[in-house]
């Protein structure tokens, strides 16, 4: 492994190691007040106690932390005992368990300070072994005559078997209930079950059962034991359904509900330091969605209030009291401004990331297919929403396979070619204003336009009688099933792929673009949004209704007259430099009435999704504009060519044109 | 085409650990998740060719994925690795009868990790 590898893995584990210090806090911080209260320790508590203790062990050992290892995997030996019932909850185990969760803070601490005094922890350790040689093991009696679903009992752990075991002692009512969900929404469905079960008892396990077709969904058989019958209780589940059966255990053990000894605390905390030792906090993405969407609502209201500062301006003339109106209000737009850029900061992870990966990916290929290959790796700091990094790293991957089965020659050609034996791909990353580029070239043979001419011709997707410009015939790569490629290997060229590409970067409001030049290369360009959530847009016109459309998906717009629309087969184009762009109207695709007087000149917005650019018709552009799209639920949310709706400044709420939509049923509309 | 991993555990340490080691083999590449529910959920996304899975997990645990996994008609024949400790004997000799191909116990030098999974993989 690369000492950087080492160093990325060693950071991975302070992250961790800190956040399971956190849990063993908390955990014995609660049985110490359960304590306090005269009360049973929680298993709950002692099990997430294991459970932090175990994962800590194994990944200090494989960082190898042998000291870290070497303690926590004496405090999992005497957690296990504890939650099996093998060793009983007493003082003297808490403050054993207390000094060596402070063993291992100092240990930690260490890491980061070299020049720190070894810590020995031999004294520890050697406690930790007493006491658990002091005590007598006890077999747990098998639960093969428990009544419980014995398909079930087959994938219980031995905590979990204990569990059941120690509610049947306590006569405790065992029950199984057996929930179906659907399959699109199972984890947030079996979440709020769970989350109900745990309001009136202990769940012990949930197994996902299969022979359900896969339209049905899937069924959890879900073991709970409870204090209470709860035959009694009109439980209200939060799914359809939902059954619940009793388990007949009665008979199968009899209870010996063992003593435990509880002391009252007598003893003074002793803690070395609690400071953290990373800077790190790992924040679910959800909680930043929400942060980020109250930020959206402030930048909405503050155009509201600069609209009605101007409407005061012009009733009043300019006072004093406005004019510091004004100002403040420049003030606070700018610390909105600067909120949502921290905000949006906080979501960025450098694009390095998946380069990682792709690099190592490429190494694999290119030893598999024999062809040397040199990747040259730029702006790997580049910042990207974490949501859009993984989101393009499938993508990534494809372009590059592609490149080097497509684009690179065979060795023997590139000598041929006076080009050195090893091909070259650079995959370069970079920041264009709230865009990122991405690109991915090869100095390969480059796409033979004659030859995607003449297969799209045989596959009866060009017309013959049709003169195509370069870039029209290199789109014809996108699209499904298409393939020059003369062999099928392994890696691409089964016609899966570019389409692909495509529909992700679509599915991502990004755009593509290629340029190929024959013998010298090809050079893919995806430009995506550094995020989704607040986007900029255009807000433009037709006929009497005000549309907005994602700027990032408009690559230009042109002033036209009637005059350069011409009509090819029925449909309406305009020439824009080397090629044709079709033209579409949405007057047409959502049927709406026009104003009889539509004046001589029209706008073009050239809109894009992947690699397919169409021209918009628009009778006027009103400037652009910061939006937060809101979805308009089920009942409108899936009319054709509509994303959501967003507010204006000025109270107004208007609609987000979806561009992929539009574009896909423009190009229908052609066909 | 690349052999599909997909890697069940819930220690990030150990996660990527077991990432990068199946990585490093030639013609592998590995889909990672942090539990049991995520794994049902990627499981019907993508065609897998191997499962390594931990035991101790929150809510669904290592044993109850492969009871899932084995008794699906459309799963089942995936070959499954499972991880755990020494103490987790008992529990590994669970996985095994569940169907399990193979298991490893933690902690392991990676050089094993690569050849369980050549050992499963050519079964």
């Amino acid at each position: 492994m690369s000492v950087k590898k080492q160093d990325n893995l060693l950071k991975d584990f302070m992250v961790e190691a800190e956040e399971i210090i956190e849990t063993v806090d908390q955990n014995l911080y609660l049985l110490d007040s359960e304590k306090d209260n005269g009360g049973e320790p929680s298993p709950n508590a002692i099990h997430s106690l294991f459970r932090a203790v175990h994962t800590l062990k194994g990944s200090a050992g494989m960082v190898g932390l042998m000291p870290v290892s070497t303690l926590s995997h004496r405090m999992e030996d005497l957690l296990d005992r504890l939650r099996l019932g093998k060793l009983n909850w007493n003082i003297a185990v808490f403050d054993l368990l207390t000094e060596a969760t402070n063993g291992l803070r100092t240990l930690l601490k260490m890491m980061n300070s070299p020049d720190q005094k070894r810590l020995d922890i031999t004294p520890t350790v050697t406690r930790i072994e007493k006491m658990l040689t002091g005590e007598a093991l006890q077999d747990e009696s098998p639960l093969s005559g428990s009544g419980v679903d014995p398909e079930i009992l087959k994938t219980f752990t031995e905590y979990e078997s204990h569990r059941l075991t120690e509610n049947i002692k306590k006569t405790f009512h065992i029950y199984e209930i057996r929930a179906q969900f659907k399959m699109d929404s199972f984890d947030v469905d079996l979440a709020r079950t769970l989350e109900q079960i745990k309001a009136f008892g202990e769940v012990i396990a949930s197994l996902p059962v299969t022979g359900l077709s896969l339209n049905e969904g899937i069924m959890f058989k879900i073991i709970v034991a409870s204090k209470e019958d709860l035959a009694q209780k009109e439980i209200k589940w939060a799914g359809e359904n939902i059954q619940m059966v009793e388990v007949k255990t009665a008979g199968f053990l009899n209870s010996t509900g063992a003593e435990k000894s509880v002391s009252p605390r007598t003893h003074e905390e002793n803690f070395d330091s609690i400071k953290s030792v990373t800077q790190t906090v790992r924040v679910d993405i959800s909680k930043l969605d929400t942060l980020m969407n109250i930020v959206g609502e402030l930048v909405l209201s503050k155009s509201v209030i600069h609209q009605m500062a101007r409407t005061l301006i012009e009733q009043y003339g300019v006072t004093s009291i406005g004019v510091d109106f004004q100002k403040t209000l420049e003030s606070m737009g700018k610390k909105i401004g600067d909120l949502q850029e921290n905000l949006i900061q906080v979501r960025m992870t450098p694009v390095g990331q998946i380069f990682d990966r792709l690099l190592r990916m490429v190494k694999k290929i290119s030893r598999e297919i024999n062809k040397p290959v040199n990747i040259h790796i730029s702006g790997e700091e580049t910042a990207l929403d974490k949501s859009m990094i993984e989101a393009i790293a499938d993508p990534l991957m494809h372009l590059i396979r592609n490149a080097i089965d497509h684009g690179l020659e065979v060795k023997e050609e590139r000598s041929k070619a006076g080009k050195s034996e090893a091909g070259n791909i650079h995959l370069r990353a970079c920041q264009k204003g709230n865009q990122v580029l991405i690109e991915v070239e090869d100095d390969g043979q480059g796409i033979e336009l004659q030859a995607v001419y003449q297969k799209a011709i045989e596959k009866k997707l060009a017309d013959p009688k049709r003169d195509y410009s370069p870039k029209e015939l290199i789109d014809f790569i996108f699209l499904p099933g298409f393939s020059t490629s003369k062999k099928v290997s392994d890696l691409s060229g089964r016609g899966v792929g570019l389409d692909v590409v495509a529909k992700n970067i679509a599915r991502l409001s990004g755009m593509v673009d290629v340029s190929t030049d024959p013998g010298r290369g090809t050079k893919f360009s995806i430009t995506l949004p550094i995020t989704l959530i607040i986007i900029r847009a255009l807000i433009v016109k037709i006929g009497m209704e005000t549309y907005a459309l994602p700027l990032n998906s408009v690559s230009e717009s042109l002033i036209a007259d009637a005059g350069d629309i011409q009509s090819i087969d029925q449909r309406e184009v305009i020439q824009l430099r080397d090629h044709t762009l079709s033209l579409l109207r949405l007057e047409e695709l959502f049927q709406m009435k026009l104003p009889p007087s539509r004046k001589g000149s029209l706008y073009v917005i050239v809109i894009g999704s992947a690699e397919k650019r169409i021209g918009l018709i628009v009778d006027d552009i009103q400037g652009q504009q910061e939006i937060v799209i809101k979805s308009l639920g089920n009942i409108l949310g899936t009319m054709a060519g509509i994303a959501g709706a967003c507010e204006l400044g000025n109270k107004k709420t208007i609609l987000v044109l979806d561009v992929a939509m539009l574009i896909e049923a423009a190009l229908k509309k052609n066909r | 085409m690349n052999k599909k991993v997909l890697v069940i555990e819930d220690s990030s340490t150990m996660r990527s650990l077991i990432v990068t080691t199946v990585e490093d083999l030639k013609g592998f590449e590995t889909v990672e998740v942090k539990n049991g529910i995520e794994a049902l959920k990627m499981l019907p996304t993508q065609k897998f060719d191997l499962i390594i899975t931990d035991i101790n997990m929150p809510n669904i645990n290592g044993l109850e994925v492969v009871s899932f996994v084995k008794g699906h008609p459309q799963y089942q024949m995936i070959p499954m690795i499972i991880v755990s400790t020494e103490q987790g004997k008992k529990e590994i000799q669970k996985g095994l009868s569940l169907g399990a191909s193979d298991y490893l116990t933690k902690p392991f030098h990676p050089e094993n990790l690569k050849k369980v999974i050549q050992k499963v993989m050519s079964e």
